[in-house]
């Protein structure tokens, strides 16, 4: 497969680890931002292939896992309204909120849609005009501009039964205040690929001055990935802490403007909070004004009522620190035994880019030593 | 279950095409034989079922029986490469293959949804009939209901399948034997990647068809050429992963499949990619797992490659020696770069992700 293939060479990827192993005369310790990358790495065993010097420490790049679990209970809430048609993300459906997840909601007379673009909302809100469409717009600064773009189509078709319950989230805030924390380990970052293909790496140059990191754009197949971390150790090695993009194929200094426009339009920056993390400043996106028409929050908020919005996941759940990068997912007593993804306590255990979801997948703690 | 399909003298309208069904078409009355007899019976007639009693009677075989049944709920009902119809004969006829049965018969039970156009209907029931020609199984028994708009999805089949075993076959799991070579028949998740692209809208480039197909041909063929198989497994739900889990589980040995070697097509694997899926959780419904001694690797692949089923047959893996106890049944995939994971059961379905 085109574009594919070349970048998961078995050959090249032999290249590479020879050459970081070549480089590597200190310990060093690498957090990949992005759960797809997290995934790759844990797929193809890649973090295997590394030295024993190096250590990759999974981030909190997966907008499954950090959505507040206030936002999954008024996403479950809003579904059981009869006149509301809940359009999701498939990964989102499994995901618990205090009592129940979107699956649930749907068993018991829901409707609950996966979609798999935030235009395919618009479409289902004008074929059903006697119903109140709602899309869980949950994402980086890469699902946001086709979610900006679905608001501008609604706007543009005057659609009054279309809402948005926003849950954006944005990279550099998460990744300055992982650097921020007393506890940080972080000497090197694979910064997210696709959010820079939006964004660009222009952003991340006053966090690596400021943090003294260097911080690599990284795409997600196996040659990227062992790239980014060389280009990392390469720098670390040296003591230099700059911004460099290995993700040239897709990724520009300015990012993609066009899209920026579009967020910028119908998006401000917000504090959010980050389920097993916290409130980070400006690390959220909200509707502005102009566009308040289409906040679901705004909309239904005299027909929902949480029970108990307050409740904390299971005191037994250490997503926040697997988030953090400050524990890997098997140090965790209850993984592969009380959280599996049938039972899971926390939401990595259950998106296909959560950290714990993917050590579960491929190395159930019983066969660690494969 | 069984209805009776008893003739009576009279002169129906003939059902009109552009008709739908209606709940007195699963009532028992006119209505009720009309259809019986102008679609049912006009696409499967054979002397066991035109006999119209309460149960088909079959002659005596010469072997053990084989018998299976499956109901197929597939949307949309018309997919790239089949239908609910073809499905639901290749579905159940190769379950009996999997045994190492030559399908003789077939039940077709029907739940229709009040509303399903009769020309619908027509289309699948004619679909069934050919596969099942072509197939050279009869459908001997029936059975229509129907359900109340809104209480069904368009239309549900349930098929039963009766089978002989020759008698010197023995295949099952029971006969899997530490450094059993596995093959699989072909390349996978065409059927289940077929189906979703079309139900969901989803344009890809490539051509996306079912690999929906009778297995039971090339069974026979390898059978007859004397190849040992020890067991044989179709990759239907939860795709190869979970029939190869299902498997170690059962016989308590650890399995292992080399990645490089799994043919997968390439409009499955972009669309896949695109989904975030894993192949090898995507179900097919003409591809299969034979489990064999070494040394019948080549000939069987010889035989399979000679029919178009299974033309991109392939050795991927073998089954190991359990040292540990107790006995670890896992089935480990090495990747093409020589590192190991586990292969396991997924929790549910697969999910399509975010980004």
């Amino acid at each position: 497969m085109k574009y594919v293939d070349e970048f998961r060479d078995p050959k090249a990827v032999e290249a590479l680890s020879r050459e970081i192993h070549h480089i590597t005369h200190h310990p060093w310790t690498i957090m990949e931002v992005c759960g797809g990358q997290t995934h790759s790495i844990v797929r193809y065993g890649l973090d295997r292939l590394l030295p024993p010097e190096i250590t990759l420490i999974h981030g909190p790049g997966c907008p499954v896992c950090v959505t507040p679990i206030e936002l999954i209970d008024t996403a479950c809430e809003l579904a059981k309204l009869p006149d509301v048609i809940l359009c999701s993300f498939g990964d989102m459906l499994r995901v618990p909120g205090t009592h129940e997840d979107l699956l649930k909601v749907k068993a018991q007379g829901g409707d609950v849609r996966i979609v798999y673009s935030p235009l395919d909302a618009v479409a289902i809100a004008q074929a059903n005009p006697s119903h109140q469409i709602v899309i869980f717009a949950v994402g980086f600064e890469t699902t946001a501009p086709a979610q900006a773009m679905a608001i501008l189509q609604a706007q543009r078709m005057e659609l009054h039964n279309f809402f948005v319950l926003v849950a954006h989230v944005l990279v550099p805030p998460a990744m300055e205040a992982l650097l921020s924390s007393p506890e940080n380990r972080i000497q090197g970052f694979l910064a997210a690929g696709h959010v820079c293909t939006i964004m660009g790496y222009d952003i991340y140059q006053p966090i690596s001055k400021k943090f003294q990191v260097p911080i690599v754009v990284t795409g997600f197949e196996p040659v990227d990935i062992l790239e980014g971390v060389k280009m990392v150790v390469h720098q670390l090695e040296e003591g230099r802490s700059v911004v460099e993009n290995q993700y040239a194929r897709s990724v520009r200094l300015a990012g993609n403007l066009d899209a920026q426009k579009v967020i910028d339009e119908v998006f401000e920056p917000s504090s959010r909070i980050w389920r097993g993390i916290g409130n980070i400043p400006k690390s959220g996106l909200q509707l502005r004004p102009a566009f308040a028409q289409f906040d679901a929050l705004q909309h239904f908020h005299n027909r929902i009522h949480l029970t108990d919005s307050t409740t904390s996941p299971s005191s037994e759940c250490q997503s926040g620190r697997i988030l953090q990068g400050l524990m890997k997912p098997a140090d965790c007593h209850a993984f592969g035994t009380r959280c599996t993804p049938d039972h899971p306590l926390g939401a990595p255990m259950v998106s296909s880019e959560g950290a714990c979801a993917a050590y579960f997948q491929y190395r159930p703690s019983k066969v660690a030593q494969l | 279950m069984s209805q009776n399909y008893s003739l009576e003298p009279q002169c129906p309208l003939p059902l009109a095409s552009d008709d739908t069904i209606r709940l007195a078409h699963g009532g028992g009355g006119r209505l009720m034989q009309q259809l019986i007899h102008e679609i049912f019976l006009k696409a499967f007639s054979n002397s066991y079922l035109n006999a119209l009693q309460d149960s088909a009677v079959l002659p005596a075989q010469d072997g053990r029986l084989a018998m299976t049944t499956d109901s197929y709920v597939v949307q949309p009902l018309f997919f790239p490469g089949g239908d609910i119809g073809s499905l639901a004969v290749h579905g159940t006829i190769n379950d009996l293959a999997m045994m190492g049965a030559s399908p003789r018969y077939l039940s077709a039970g029907f739940i229709l949804e009040e509303g399903l156009p009769i020309a619908t209907l027509k289309q699948v029931v004619s679909s069934m009939a050919k596969t099942a020609q072509d197939c050279g199984v009869h459908i001997v028994c029936g059975d229509t209901k129907v359900v109340d708009r809104g209480k069904g999805d368009q239309i549900f089949i349930n098929t039963t399948g009766l089978g002989v075993i020759p008698s010197s076959v023995d295949i099952g799991p029971h006969r899997l034997t530490p450094g059993d070579r596995i093959i699989v028949s072909g390349d996978l998740g065409a059927h289940g990647m077929a189906v979703l692209s079309q139900r969901e809208g989803l344009e890809f480039s490539g051509d996306l068809r079912s690999d929906s197909a009778p297995l039971h041909h090339v069974v026979t063929d390898l059978l007859q050429q004397d190849i040992s198989i020890h067991c044989m497994r179709d990759l239907t739900r939860g795709g190869l992963a979970s029939a190869l889990n299902e498997l170690a589980t059962a016989v308590q040995r650890p399995m292992t499949i080399e990645e490089p070697r799994i043919p997968i097509s390439e409009p499955v694997r972009g669309a896949c990619e695109i989904l975030g899926l894993d192949p090898l959780y995507v179900a097919n419904e003409g591809r299969f797992a034979i489990f064999l001694p070494h040394e019948h690797v080549d000939e069987a692949l010889s035989i399979l490659h000679r029919h178009a089923v299974s033309q991109e047959a392939t050795d991927i893996g073998e089954i190991g020696v359990t040292e540990s106890t107790p006995p670890q049944a896992l089935v480990t995939l090495q990747t093409q770069y020589g590192t190991h994971r586990i292969l396991d059961l997924l929790s549910g379905e697969q999910l399509p992700r975010i980004c």
